[in-house]
């Protein structure tokens, strides 16, 4: 054994050295030993009681009868009891009518809402602002309609998709390879026109030619767009893939096709139905 | 005869090298074909230089310390290169405009993460590793390292396998397995040099001549051993083609999971815990001149711990495809392994006892105290979160980056900044440190930094966790995951506030170490001869 002068002295060390290095022959704390024990014992009636020692195909289920699963479609179950026959109510009322049932209709606003949040906002912000390409659907500029049937058709089935034969369809034709770069120029001044200044005034009149040619079929004479097939209106100033002169050039020349799936099969009716009432409540609802 | 199959070995290298850039089916995959070019040519040509020149025998007597400082080097090197690219990415959640345009692809926050967490883990904590256990080996074995210059082909052959992974997540050249990201013939090459390395700390262990192994190499050991086995297992995968760095994982969906995080539990359990364990065992008596408190408690605390270790790995994976009953178990071996792991603080506290008053003059032994307090915290909140019922609050949230934090800047960034200013005076024969103060600056610049790191991960990751889960009257959810993701913000500024500060400790360090190199007074001293202490 070899010594230590100090208040351990009483101690042993366990008479190895390695480079200097003793050990204490001191007995583990106890209070240590003993909440090591309890989390041994603990964790021997917790494994009775829940599922968990695994035999050759299946494991011990433990006595509680605890199941993740089982507890996932009991709270899943409880919610659709829950809400069932709102829903139902939901499903089955006149879609324009929810908006004068005021209990109806504030299920549905704040069951829309959680939709939105979870499946909408990814594209159109979580306050439903949009962003370059993906519309604002807190303003009453509507692509393809802002009542609640056209905003429920448009949830329902989808823009411009492959998946859903019913989804709203339209393309814009590519200027790019039809107009001159300089008749490009000239309606692209044109458009900007319609709504604020252009970059070169003295181009207008000439756009206005090319746009009656070319544009007014689909955004009409006006500018203001055509809702049935998807034309945006050019005169409002509100722009869904920029109102600068390079945007507006970069549409002229290649056009632009925003996609926007079908809802259908992943949401159920009621809430294709509540999540369109959501957005129609947003402030630009017609 | 060896030489000539050496200077083969290399050649052959080298044009498989050319072949395989010139196949290459990918970017990684070439650049890496390039660098091992490079490297097996390099060492070709200087084979061949030095054929023939007599080697000078080393004398055996002498303990083999350029390799441990050359390892000194490199953790401090690759230490602040982890935790920069840490405050980068840092500041990329907090302002996502960091993700440059120009470097999208590259240094983006997805290729930057796993370049910071091998960088801190493997470069870093690894190099660390391997450095202070070829350390403590030779120190308490009295026995030169075994195996001669095989610890320098494990030293450079380690710094290979970093720069071949670093250089891989930056280009692409990923398997997708967190902490496991290399591909499949940078595994190959690291399990080359653990091999090696385990035949040197095994050698030098065999060969010892103190009649009983020194409790910091049981830790280093069981270390070596299992992170071996994890690595092999977790990295079974069949290449695409040889010419690529593509590969694909023999384990399929959920098992996969399971495989993962044993591996990636176990890499915190016998990487983090019983390696950095082991350089706590050696240091902390040293420092402090004191025995260790207990043996009794050093034995079962080690084979508690290295046995429940094993089996945590299911808690990663609650509420997931696992089965409820290896999420059980995973969770109650969680739990059991609470006071083994509680074992190695309370062994390094008590080894203070005495000698408390050190702590008031000796800031070195102030940042191995506070690594064993952290320690201390970060085993006793993993065992709280592995709980079902807490995990489902605190999973996939930023309690869980703060928990791993705490651990890694707290305990292992704290312990071997500790080893590190124990070793730099002996390893160049300095008096003393160069300054003192500079290592309190590091101290108090480190210990708040973690503390700012880690309150604003719990306050982030349980506000988010209840954010999630908010439901109103109807059941519904109130907050969308960008709601949570904007909330977040302040507290992703001081997380990042709390990395700048880590990071200037460490460059602190740095110099200090450095200016002890250059500076600092020399000493004439016998530490380097192997002499067996009885």
């Amino acid at each position: 054994m070899s010594k230590k002068t100090d208040e351990n002295k009483d101690i042993p060390t366990t008479g190895h050295s390695w480079d200097g290095i003793e050990e204490y022959d001191n007995p583990m704390p106890r209070w240590w030993v003993w909440v090591f024990y309890a989390t041994i014992v603990w964790g021997i009636g917790y494994s009775i009681a829940y599922p968990a020692w695994p035999g050759i195909k299946s494991a011990t289920a433990g006595v509680l009868g605890f199941s993740t699963r089982a507890n996932v479609a009991a709270d899943i179950q409880a919610q659709e009891d829950k809400l069932g026959p709102i829903n139902a109510k939901l499903e089955a009322a006149d879609l324009t009518a929810i908006v004068d049932d005021a209990e109806l209709n504030g299920f549905a606003v704040s069951s829309g809402a959680a939709v939105f949040k979870t499946w909408c906002a990814q594209c159109h912000g979580s306050g439903a602002a949009g962003a370059v390409g993906y519309p604002n659907l807190l303003d009453n500029d509507w692509l393809w309609g802002g009542d609640i049937e056209n905003i429920y058709l448009t949830v329902k089935h989808g823009i411009r998709n492959e998946e859903d034969d019913d989804a709203r369809y339209s393309q814009m034709t590519a200027f790019g390879d039809i107009l001159e770069a300089e008749q490009i120029d000239e309606v692209v001044n044109f458009v900007m026109s319609l709504s604020g200044d252009p970059v070169d005034a003295s181009k207008v009149e000439a756009g206005a030619v090319v746009y009656e040619e070319n544009c007014a079929a689909c955004h009409m004479e006006d500018g203001t767009g055509d809702q049935f097939q998807g034309a945006p209106n050019l005169a409002d100033a509100i722009w869904l893939f920029g109102g600068d002169y390079d945007s507006i050039a970069q549409t002229v020349k290649y056009s632009r096709f925003g996609v926007m799936p079908a809802w259908q099969p992943r949401l159920s009716e009621a809430q294709i139905r509540a999540v369109s009432l959501y957005v129609h409540q947003l402030g630009g609802g017609e | 005869m060896v030489n000539y199959f050496k200077l083969i070995a290399l050649g052959v290298v080298t044009l498989f090298a050319m072949m395989a850039a010139n196949y290459a089916r990918d970017l990684a995959y070439m650049i890496h074909a390039f660098i091992i070019m490079g490297v097996s040519f390099g060492l070709f040509v200087w084979s061949l230089r030095s054929f023939g020149t007599k080697v000078t025998a080393h004398d055996q007597t002498e303990y083999m310390d350029d390799v441990i400082r050359a390892g000194v080097i490199a953790t401090s090197f690759w230490g602040v290169v982890g935790f920069l690219v840490g405050v980068v990415i840092a500041f990329q959640l907090a302002f996502p405009v960091l993700n440059f345009e120009w470097a999208q692809g590259y240094a983006n926050f997805g290729r930057l993460r796993p370049l910071h967490t091998s960088a801190v883990i493997f470069a870093f904590g690894g190099n660390a590793l391997i450095a202070t256990s070829f350390y403590i080996v030779q120190r308490t074995s009295a026995a030169r390292l075994w195996g001669g210059n095989l610890a320098w082909f494990v030293f450079w052959g380690y710094q290979l396998f970093i720069v071949l992974a670093a250089t891989g997540y930056l280009l692409g050249g990923t398997q997708s397995k967190e902490y496991a990201e290399p591909e499949w013939y940078v595994d190959l090459w690291l399990t080359i040099v653990w091999v090696a390395y385990l035949a040197v700390f095994l050698g030098t262990i065999i060969k010892r001549k103190e009649p009983h192994i020194y409790v910091a190499n049981w830790f280093f050991l069981s270390f070596i051993v299992t992170v071996a086995m994890l690595h092999v297992v977790n990295n079974l995968t069949i290449p695409v083609s040889i010419w690529g760095s593509k590969s694909v994982i023999v384990w399929a969906g959920v098992q996969d999971g399971m495989v993962q995080w044993w591996y990636g539990h176990n890499a915190v359990g016998f990487f983090l815990t019983a390696g950095f364990l082991g350089m706590m065992y050696y240091f902390i008596p040293k420092q402090a001149e004191r025995p260790v408190f207990s043996y009794k408690l050093s034995i079962i605390h080690f084979w508690a711990l290295i046995f429940l270790y094993i089996w945590a790995g299911p808690h990663h994976l609650h509420y997931t495809a696992l089965p409820d009953w290896a999420s059980t178990l995973g969770m109650v071996f969680s739990i059991i392994l609470w006071m083994p792991s509680w074992g190695g603080m309370i062994n390094g506290l008590m080894t203070l006892s005495g000698a408390w008053d050190k702590l008031r003059t000796d800031p070195v032994i102030r940042m191995m105290v506070i690594s064993l307090g952290f320690y201390g915290m970060s085993t006793f909140e993993g065992p709280m979160m592995s709980i079902r019922a807490v995990n489902s609050l605190s999973h996939y949230t930023d309690w869980t980056i703060g928990h791993v934090h705490s651990g890694a800047l707290g305990w292992n960034g704290m312990i071997t900044f500790g080893a590190l200013y124990f070793l730099v005076p002996v390893l160049w024969k300095r008096e003393r440190l160069y300054s003192l103060s500079l290592v309190s600056w590091h101290f108090w610049l480190a210990t708040i930094g973690i503390i700012l790191y880690a309150a604003s991960m719990w306050v982030t990751g349980i506000m988010e966790g209840l954010m999630w889960r908010e439901v109103d009257a109807n059941g519904f959810l109130v907050n969308s995951f960008a709601d949570t993701v904007a909330a977040k913000f302040p507290m992703y500024v001081v997380r990042g506030l709390g990395g700048v500060m880590f990071l200037l400790g460490a460059i602190i360090m740095c110099y200090n170490l450095w200016m002890t190199v250059r500076k600092a007074p020399a000493k004439e001293a016998s530490l380097t001869v192997a002499v067996p202490a009885e």
